[in-house]
């Protein structure tokens, strides 16, 4: 069982008072438990069974403009008043910053909306076993299919914030995640490829069925691969690379990068940086919602966004330290975006596919090629040749590169757009990138 | 050393008695239990910006029967929760009828010193050394636009106790300092980076002021970065310096030559032993033995003793890296390979210090032999699809080589190969192997642990590099 609120709160209020006794002259602190299960097969049998119970507390503590925090799995009183002493001790002999300070007052959230994050029912590791058996089954159908490996994961979570300001919430989430990754083979090659579902309700879950033959499917397509030549083309990206894009972004406009100016969107709010019917969004209180909240780490209310307008950059993402820095009022971004998406382009998928007579559709990418200084994007990548709306046959070992600057300015969105992960975009196009291979 | 029953209701007998019960009929299994303290400290844009401390605590229990591992783990070291635990793990594996394995090979050889470094230096003295830092950057002229330095340390003491109450146990240090500058020229922006570590004190690496050859270094990198121009698309010869291009080697044949891969006939090497996968003089091993590395250890998370495995020697390929699990799985021993990056993790067979040994080939004639290509000396990190053997890794420092010579620097590009074929095209191994500077970190199965990589100058006759000119 997952720890209450009123463990939590406890234990949180027990380090502000103390840190306020020693000395700090303000405070913040998250308690936060977890308790995960999971269950591993492959190759249809049992593999791995897994249960963990995480208990963590992080304090920091402010001496006028000196700040300072630590962690720990160690609840223990004696190791609390421990690291609280040390916290405020270091506190105390590290330089001070004008921009250190908790969240102003009245942008702190209020209160909390029921955003139907908590899922009371429990599944067994012999129900996981049921799951996962009718998963692999599906998943091995196949002969090609030479192994499968399959999780399923139960997440009951509860955490609470608090400061010395008087803010003190939090709230339970729940998580079930079911993936499933195969390999298939022929003469030529061995290919992997998944598929997965997480959602905050069981029964919200995707069919055991439908996930296994999925992974199977996405898997077996891209048996035999080709190298092509290295050529300028339209690049289209999968659901699942797509978002990719938008992390990039959210990343690029964050306001620590843009206060340190190590970001290629430095200025440019209110200026076109997508094509024109693009438009984002961040929308924190969708009900079920994998990325949605109440608030954000440091307690300060979250509104949805409209992040990009018609192309326009409207915010950056805003925490309290760089929003002082940069003059701007915290908006509730301090941890990053919540539930991040672009909207629908009004093409649909085969459109999108059609659109021109020769294209890739990138189903993987792999390496960290994103440089958000510059916007240089450089990746290696495994997808499909796709000639007059028709996938042909699968393609590996090329990279493609661009710079998001262009890349931006060259989206095309289709309107199947689906709430999978927490940051999510229709499928996507791009015109004008560069692909090597042979 | 960490006394993990001190201040616990569960005495050390107790637990052993816990651990016999529970494990009598597996294959295997272990309780291991963590203590670690770590720090981080940050200067970035002018200031000290965070000054934290972590302490963590607890333990993971495993039991393993046939193929099948139930683990279970917490932070509490308590009667109660190592008791639930034990449930656990017995509510999974319903009808074992294993026989545990008892080896366990001893050594006494040591590859750090117990000592903590978090504790060696004051937090004055590094507050002091990353103004140094950020003034000894800035006075290097107007381009400098941003530094970013950090102090990173650790000390971790683990302990393993078997069935029958068999006790192993290890205090490992480890420290890591980084710079990262962004320079600016005519409205371009670059980046340098540039780290030191290992598993020794702060000092021995920055003292008599050492830390500017660190500053020195992430500045003629990030300086090198502004002149560069788009790089080449497609197939050509690259040369590769010594040191930490090495993350080649760790992409492309090592993560694909580690047991659980193969057990599970997952990597493409799986059916390769004993086979030529790489050209003659192309020897490479996976070393845990070497003296204060960042991937050396002195016992590995299963208690086994660390070793210098060879991989493949002279072209041939001759071992796998294994745990316990694997290992006896394949019938085969364990190489010490067994890691896990803290309790809250499983043990997975992983890399140590991956090395490629010195051939007897120079730089200067490898760079000779070329008539159009590239030659790469700093690297971002790279990445690997285990199962088609394609794997990438990210320059942050290259030239063009044209008809023999070097030319300009050109951006930071992606280059992707095929693991098994990509040995094969190395056609000269130089005479000049290096260390990396100590700051690799490995990633798998979301589990990070620190790593070291090793190479000389090589000659790839044929590589896919990811730039945008056609």
């Amino acid at each position: 069982m997952v720890k209450d609120q009123e463990f939590l709160k406890k234990k949180a209020s027990y380090c502000l008072d103390l840190a306020k006794k020693l000395g700090a002259t303000d405070s913040s602190v998250v308690v936060k438990n977890s308790v995960s299960e999971t269950v591993n097969f492959r190759n249809k049998k049992l593999d791995e069974a897994n249960r963990s119970d995480d208990l963590g507390i992080s304090i920091t503590t402010y001496v006028g403009k000196k700040k300072s925090s630590i962690s720990s799995s160690n609840l223990l009183s004696d190791n609390l008043n421990i690291l609280i002493e040390k916290c405020v001790e270091t506190t105390k002999n590290t330089p001070g910053d004008e921009f250190n300070s908790l969240p102003d007052k009245d942008l702190l959230a209020k209160e909390a909306k029921d955003l139907d994050l908590y899922d009371d029912s429990h599944i067994a590791n012999d129900q996981k076993i049921d799951y996962l058996k009718k998963l692999e089954a599906a998943a091995s159908n196949d002969k090609k299919i030479v192994n499968t490996e399959s999780s399923f994961t139960q997440n009951k979570s509860n955490f609470v914030l608090a400061n010395s300001e008087g803010f003190c919430d939090g709230y339970k989430t729940s998580s079930f995640t079911a993936s499933s990754v195969t390999v298939a083979k022929d003469e030529q090659s061995m290919e992997r490829d998944y598929e997965y579902s997480s959602k905050c309700f069981l029964k919200d879950l995707d069919d055991a069925d439908e996930l296994g033959n999925l992974a199977a499917n996405q898997t077996i397509r891209k048996l035999s691969p080709k190298k092509i030549g290295s050529e300028k083309i339209a690049i289209i990206f999968d659901k699942r690379i797509a978002k990719g894009v938008l992390n990039t972004f959210a990343s690029a406009i964050s306001s620590s990068a843009i206060s340190r100016g190590t970001s290629f969107l430095k200025d440019k709010v209110n200026q076109k940086i997508f094509s024109d019917k693009i438009n984002v969004f961040d929308k924190p209180d969708m009900l079920k919602g994998l990325g949605s909240r109440n608030f954000d780490s440091e307690g300060v209310k979250t509104d949805t966004l409209k992040l990009v307008d018609q192309g326009i950059l409207k915010h950056y993402l805003i925490d309290t330290y760089n929003g002082k820095k940069l003059n701007l009022k915290s908006n509730g971004r301090c941890g990053g975006t919540s539930n991040l998406y672009f909207e629908n382009g009004n093409i649909n998928f085969k459109d999108l596919l059609n659109s021109h007579s020769k294209s890739l559709y990138i189903t993987e990418t792999i390496g960290h090629g994103s440089n958000i200084v510059t916007g240089d994007y450089s990746v290696g990548a495994t997808g499909f040749l796709i000639e007059n709306g028709e996938f042909k046959y699968p393609i590996n070992e090329i990279t493609i590169a661009g710079n998001f600057k262009d890349m931006f300015q060259n989206i095309t969105l289709a309107n199947d757009l689906e709430f999978k992960y927490t940051t999510n975009s229709p499928t996507m196009l791009i015109e004008g990138m560069v692909v090597a291979g042979k | 050393m960490s006394n993990f029953f001190e201040k616990s209701d569960l005495s050390r007998k107790e637990a052993e008695s816990i651990i016999s019960d529970t494990l009598q009929k597996c294959d295997d299994g272990e309780l291991y239990l963590e203590n670690s303290k770590s720090e981080s400290i940050l200067l970035d844009d002018n200031k000290i910006k965070n000054s934290s401390y972590n302490s963590d605590l607890g333990f993971g229990f495993r039991a393993i029967s046939d193929e099948v591992v139930a683990y279970s783990h917490s932070n509490e070291i308590s009667k109660n929760s190592l008791k639930q635990s034990s449930e656990n793990l017995k509510s999974t594996l319903k009808s074992v009828k294993g026989t545990y394995n008892h080896e366990i090979p001893k050594s006494n050889k040591k590859y750090y010193d117990n000592i903590n470094p978090i504790e060696q230096k004051s937090l004055n003295e590094k507050i002091k050394i990353l103004n140094d830092v950020n003034d000894y950057l800035r006075s290097k002229g107007d381009k400098v636009k941003q530094v970013t330095a950090n102090f990173l340390g650790e000390q971790k003491s683990v302990e393993i106790i078997r069935s029958g109450g068999e006790t192993l146990s290890d205090v490992r240090p480890l420290v890591r300092f980084n710079v990262s500058v962004m320079v600016e020229k005519d409205g371009r922006k670059e980046t340098g980076v540039y780290g030191v570590g290992g598993r020794q004190s702060y000092d021995s690496y920055l003292k008599d002021e050492n830390w500017k050859s660190v500053c020195d270094e992430a500045l003629r990198i990030a300086s090198v970065n502004l002149e560069s121009k788009p790089a080449p698309a497609g197939e050509m010869k690259v040369v590769l310096g010594p040191g930490w291009p090495a993350i080649l080697i760790h992409e492309a044949v090592g993560h694909g030559l580690e047991g659980d891969f193969n057990r599970k006939k997952t990597s493409a090497f799986h059916n390769l032993m004993g086979q030529k996968v790489a050209s003659e003089g192309v020897t490479i091993i996976d070393d845990g033995t070497i003296d204060k590395r960042r991937g050396s250890l002195t016992i590995d998370d299963e208690g086994t003793p660390t070793e210098k495995t060879v991989l493949i020697e002279n072209g041939i390929l001759k071992n796998f890296m294994q745990d316990r699990l694997n290992a006896r799985l394949m019938k085969t021993r364990s190489t010490g390979s067994g890691r896990r990056e803290n309790y809250r993790h499983i043990v997975l067979p992983r890399m140590r210090n991956t090395m490629m040994l010195s051939g007897k080939q120079t730089q200067e004639e490898m760079i000779k032999s070329v008539d159009k290509g590239i030659f790469a000396v700093s690297f971002g990190g790279g990445q690997v699809d285990i199962t088609s053997g394609k794997f990438v890794f990210n320059c942050t420092e290259a030239y063009e080589i044209v008809d023999g010579k070097i030319g300009s620097p050109i951006k930071g590009a992606t280059l992707i190969g095929d693991g098994p074929s990509i040995l094969k095209e190395v056609s000269m191994v130089g005479n000049d192997m290096m260390m990396d500077p100590g700051i690799g970190t490995c990633g798998k199965a979301g589990q990070g642990v620190p790593v070291g990589v090793a190479q000389p100058s090589i000659l790839i006759d044929k590589m896919t590099v990811g730039g945008t000119k056609l």
